[in-house]
């Protein structure tokens, strides 16, 4: 399989009034041709601020990219001239974000919004532009696509918008979707609308999809593999399978334990992560779950676990064999 | 969790319609119809979920239960009395029985008053403790809910959003009520962290014999807390049963349909689920369809069901449905 986006070592900081917020320590990953890969981690673990550093998207100052590397067609994203990143974002790598209502410019129609990537990128006339506009627009499932490109945001629905959004990221035909809590802001009869148009056009359009999200059910149904992040870093990295069968990191174990399921009898409790999400302003030294750890030793407090192979293509950030119940590397 | 089976609430018929003002003159020329005629009982000891998506009523039934709005028709029975007849200082009396946790643990917060100020209000609005008695008040609700009573003289914004909701809980535990409406309570909050107040709530309900209406949209949660689930739709009630009945045989297709939209997680059940996709979006609940508010998404609608409102009837032991075809559907012939 071809991979069409490796990133390495990405390091993000923030200067705030409080101090730097070490956002993203050294994040690497492959994306294959084709595949879906999901993003998993609580609010603060670093997600969307490792999508928005590879496209530069990271406001500078206050951010500061400190290391890196991501190759995308043997360019470097994070290297390359303004120009050349910007003929990137919109035309080869599509952007989906949560809030459609804040993503989208309120003052403009949706037809001009559609239209402006596609006379930008494509060098189409207004002609083509609005035909290909009213085209996208059907293939998100918009009912009477060309009498709606007059209309403004505030006239869609959430669910609508979201299409609309998604048409937007379409329009160039990119190479890699990458998707930001797509649907956390909808009802979950309209999420599984949205879910399962992406699963369609995935198949007619081949591309890449990068999906981050904080719901560990979405991604069961949608990727084929799944990174875990905690306080900036991947902590693991499996095939989706063996994610759900077979987690390995006690992180993992206890978000899985923590969800209730609503195909199966209650639990008579849920499984709690002790403690308190972490503080991003101290610099990462030791673990960083450590402190909310139950298997935590001496050797996590003082050195942070490197993500490493457990099993073929399954890789987890962890001193403690959680199967064998010892440390896993013996000094 | 055992309900004893006696009505703690009975809620009959309760509708809110928020009128819509136009014009200079600001004539009425509308009204929203947020609860539309609800009916339902919350038994003493028992959770009962109310689940029902963005919109549907939800969150302004849990307030007018507890008279936060006043009633537009409809009748809330509490042990007996019925609240839509009170007003002031006999109201003002029902309170200590009755509390809410709402949803966002930031708004729900005065940022300018301490831990110890917000918990022990309560019991300065209602004379219960003062000095000392009601330091050791505020002391005992803090640990009860998991917090140092070390820190209570900080401010909100010193804590996180799930100690927040604690301090949220801590508050409304402090008239020692009988009856909490909890609001979203953990929508707020982050995965690992909406355990943690989760399995509080349950054991808070357990040691002091609470009862919970418990409004959320996240049904997953809902089936692992309550013992009965009400399902809403545009201002109704579409279906009510004990959480085992409705989850494993729902009858309304509304129901049918949320249901399998909600994921799972688990790869192996999600590859080979089939869901039932919706189209289109809510009614406008200004100007809700006619017959069954459902027909306009419904796979199953008839031309009865676009012009006559459905009966609401127990169609299994304890399993009501507002649907025409729900019949049908236990007879399986749909």
């Amino acid at each position: 399989m071809t991979t069409v986006l490796s990133v390495k070592d990405l390091v993000t900081r923030f200067k705030t009034h409080e101090g730097i917020v070490h956002a993203v320590n050294g994040v690497s990953f492959d994306l294959d041709e084709g595949e879906t890969l999901g993003v998993v981690g609580e609010s603060g673990c670093g997600k969307s601020v490792t999508m928005l550093t590879l496209l530069r998207l990271i406001p500078q100052p206050p951010g500061e990219i400190v290391n890196g590397q991501a190759l995308f067609m043997d360019r470097d994203l994070l290297a390359m001239p303004p120009e050349e990143i910007r003929s990137v974002r919109g035309a080869q790598i599509g952007m989906v974000f949560q809030d459609p209502m804040t993503s989208l410019n309120p003052v403009l129609t949706i037809g001009k919004q559609l239209m402006e990537p596609l006379i930008l990128h494509q060098d189409m006339d207004r002609r083509q532009a609005q035909d290909r506009a009213i085209e996208l627009l059907r293939l998100v499932g918009i009912p009477s696509a060309e009498t709606r490109l007059e209309d403004y945001p505030h006239q869609f629905s959430g669910g609508m918008r979201q299409r609309v959004m998604i048409a937007m990221a379409l329009a160039c035909s990119p190479e890699i979707l990458i998707a930001d809590e797509p649907t956390t802001a909808l009802d979950v009869t309209i999420q599984a609308q949205i879910i399962d148009l992406v699963k369609r056009l995935r198949q007619t359009l081949s591309m890449s999809i990068i999906w981050i999200t904080h719901d560990l059910g979405i991604v069961a149904g949608l990727a084929q593999r799944v990174m875990v992040m905690y306080a900036g870093f991947i902590i693991e990295r499996a095939p989706v399978k063996d994610i759900y069968a077979d987690p390995q990191h006690p992180y993992t174990q206890g978000l899985l334990g923590s969800l209730p399921r609503v195909d199966q009898r209650r639990a008579d409790r849920l499984v709690n992560i002790e403690g308190l999400p972490p503080d991003m302003l101290t610099a990462p030294k030791g673990c960083p779950f450590a402190p909310r750890c139950p298997y935590a030793y001496d050797r996590c407090r003082a050195e942070n676990p490197p993500l490493q192979a457990v099993e073929v293509g399954h890789e987890v950030a962890c001193w403690w064999d959680v199967k064998r119940g010892k440390p896993r590397y013996d000094r | 969790m055992g309900a004893d089976g006696s009505v703690l609430v009975r809620v009959e018929n309760l509708k809110k319609h928020f009128p819509i003002h136009r014009g200079v003159l600001q004539r009425q020329v509308g009204a929203i119809r947020a609860v539309d005629g609800v009916s339902f009982d919350v038994r003493r000891g028992e959770t009962l979920g109310l689940v029902g998506e963005s919109g549907c009523g939800k969150s302004t039934t849990g307030r007018v239960v507890l008279q936060l709005y006043p009633a537009t028709a409809g009748h809330v029975y509490f042990e007996g009395q019925d609240l839509t007849t009170l007003q002031g200082e006999p109201l003002r009396q029902t309170r200590n029985k009755m509390q809410m946790i709402f949803q966002d643990p930031y708004a729900s917060l005065n940022p300018r008053m301490t831990i110890r100020e917000i918990v022990g209000e309560p019991l300065d609005v209602f004379n219960l403790a003062r000095g000392k008695e009601k330091a050791e008040r505020v002391e005992y609700l803090l640990k009860v809910v998991g917090l140092n009573p070390f820190f209570a003289s900080r401010f909100p914004h010193e804590f996180s959003g799930g100690q927040r909701q604690r301090i949220g809980i801590a508050r409304a535990l402090a008239l020692n009520p009988s009856f909490i409406v909890c609001d979203e309570p953990i929508s707020a909050l982050d995965v690992s962290i909406q355990a943690q107040v989760v399995n509080l709530l349950e054991d808070l309900q357990k040691e002091m014999g609470l009862t919970y209406l418990f409004i959320a949209h996240d049904l997953s949660m809902v089936r692992h807390i309550a013992d009965r689930v009400a399902v809403m739709y545009l201002g109704k009630i579409m279906e009510l049963a004990d959480q085992q009945e409705l989850y494993n045989n729902p009858l309304h297709p509304y129901t049918q349909a949320l249901l399998s939209a909600v994921p799972v997680p688990d790869p192996v059940v999600e590859e080979k689920r089939q869901r039932v996709i919706l189209t289109g979006d809510v009614p406008n609940p200004a100007n809700p369809p006619k017959g069954c508010p459902f027909n306009t998404r419904c796979p199953l609608a008839q031309e009865v069901c676009r012009t006559q409102d459905p009966e609401w009837r127990q169609l299994r032991p304890d399993h009501w449905v507002y649907c025409h075809r729900a019949d049908e559907i236990v007879a399986g012939r749909v």
